[in-house]
């Protein structure tokens, strides 16, 4: 198994600052807007990039939710293993509100698919857009795009991205896995 | 990834601790969605399931059905007193023309203890168990674990006893097997007459005391007495049950604790406990009615997973 290094620490950090920065410029004092991180790994980039806001930004009043998409998913009783729940917290109503989804890999675009369905249960959003720290462009099932970015990378099917979080695994970084 | 070590949910019997800490951890996320403003998810929504109950029931058939909506299963009841077991029909039979129908999952109510696990080696269908006759009644004993589970912190280690009728009733048998399993300590506490001849050997204690039951106990489940499965006088009457084994404040008021109140349903009001425990902060009978949805809903999203296409 060999794996290459497509962000390091340093990457990343400067990834983050840029995504907070193009969520500013969209979203001003963010009153209206909430972000939701895409259980189970959009959560560890979603608290991150509120945690920044808050403190390198001084944006107050970030709302913060985390969203499983697994009861909403299409392949139930289709894969191998089963598909195993995470804990969903969203203690508002996203009626009305711009909803940022996150997610550390977009990849086929179902997951995303799953989170637009799941997220009606909470409400008539007023827009959603998506956010991504690494976008695996030309692999998409659907037509689901990101609205901000990190870092495109062109993989193919067998290869996998994996982003580690210091919190969690150690280390800042993303690496492309010969699987 | 975790799944179930079953196919069926026949008994508490056949499970084990991984199995209710699953179920239970599922029925976690599950609790969360049926709070939210729309309470439902479509992850069953390619499957069919049929509740046979060839027993009353309002409760637990309302809330498997409650269960399967939630889920987006399609549904489809049964029940004996208006099908064609009247006309001579066999169990099997039966079933086996509803499967025809393409239904992948069955839900079953049945007088007979082992129908259930009968059933379930002889038809293709993932079965579970919503009580046969005095036997098991496994979802209302994982419902109850887990109301206890919510309101005390956890199970293992915990005192629970059970009072009343425990020679008629599958809810006893089903929550000392799954209390057992958590590391509960679990005694019964009834007349002698409705305590089963060999009730020591499932490694409970046995307190013919209320008062001394409840006094040693965190959580007192007060069961019905099942006067449609009596043939015979199990005690001199209902008054004289009353002032042996029913619970009043009285008797709560004079303990040195505050203990939880549980109770399965239907409550027999003035039977084997007074209103006004029935409706105090101790009990939690609503509770365990709302966690009845969950449960349900955790367990058949287990077995359904699987379900082969």
């Amino acid at each position: 198994m060999s794996q290459k290094v497509l962000l390091n620490s340093k990457e990343v950090n400067i990834t983050l600052h840029r995504l907070a920065c193009q969520l500013i410029e969209n979203h001003d004092d963010f009153t209206n807007t909430v972000l939701i991180g895409i259980q189970p790994r959009g959560k560890f980039l979603a608290e991150r990039l509120a945690q920044m806001l808050t403190k390198a930004y001084n944006v107050k009043n970030i709302q913060l939710g985390h969203l499983d998409i697994t009861f909403f998913r299409d392949d139930f009783r289709r894969g191998d293993k089963p598909l195993e729940a995470n804990t969903t917290t969203i203690d508002f109503i996203v009626e009305d509100k711009n909803v940022v989804f996150i997610d550390d890999v977009l990849y086929t675009g179902r997951s995303i698919r799953a989170a637009l369905t799941a997220i009606q249960s909470f409400g008539r959003p007023q827009n959603i857009e998506l956010l991504t720290l690494i976008d695996r462009r030309f692999s998409r099932h659907l037509p689901i795009q990101p609205n901000y970015n990190g870092r495109q990378v062109d993989a193919i099917d067998y290869q996998k991205v994996k982003v580690k979080w210091l919190e969690n695994e150690g280390e800042d970084a993303v690496y492309l896995i010969d699987k | 990834m975790s799944e179930l070590s079953v196919n069926h949910l026949l008994g508490i019997k056949y499970l084990n601790t991984k199995d209710i800490d699953l179920i239970f951890e599922t029925a976690d996320q599950f609790k969360e969605v049926i709070n939210r403003p729309i309470k439902k998810v479509p992850s069953l929504r390619d499957i069919t399931i049929a509740n046979l109950f060839f027993e009353n029931s309002t409760r637990t058939k309302l809330s498997f059905e409650l269960a399967e909506k939630r889920l987006s299963a399609d549904v489809i009841n049964f029940s004996a007193s208006q099908s064609s077991v009247k006309k001579g029909e066999t169990l099997i039979d039966t079933v086996n023309n509803i499967l025809s129908m393409k239904v992948d999952m069955v839900v079953m109510r049945h007088p007979n203890p082992g129908a259930g696990v009968f059933l379930s080696k002889h038809v293709k269908a993932s079965i579970v168990n919503a009580g046969d006759g005095a036997h098991e009644h496994p979802t209302q004993a994982l419902l109850d674990s887990y109301s206890i589970r919510e309101k005390l912190g956890g199970v293992k280690g915990k005192n629970v006893v059970i009072v009343g009728d425990i020679l008629h009733s599958r809810v006893a048998l089903s929550n000392i097997y799954a209390l057992q399993l958590q590391g509960a300590n679990v005694m019964v506490c009834g007349p002698k007459t409705l305590l089963p001849k060999y009730i020591k050997e499932l490694g409970v204690s046995v307190e013919t005391n209320l008062k001394k039951a409840l006094e040693w106990c965190d959580v007192a489940n007060m069961l019905r007495v099942q006067n449609e499965r009596m043939d015979i006088s199990y005690f001199p009457s209902t008054r004289e049950y009353t002032q042996q084994y029913g619970v009043n404040k009285e008797l709560l008021d004079a303990l040195k604790k505050d203990i939880v109140i549980m109770h399965p349903g239907p409550i027999n009001r003035g039977v084997e406990i007074t209103s006004d425990v029935a409706d105090s902060k101790q009990a939690i009978i609503l509770n365990q009615v709302e966690n009845g949805v969950a449960i349900r809903m955790a367990v058949i999203y287990l077995l359904a997973s699987k379900i082969k296409q």
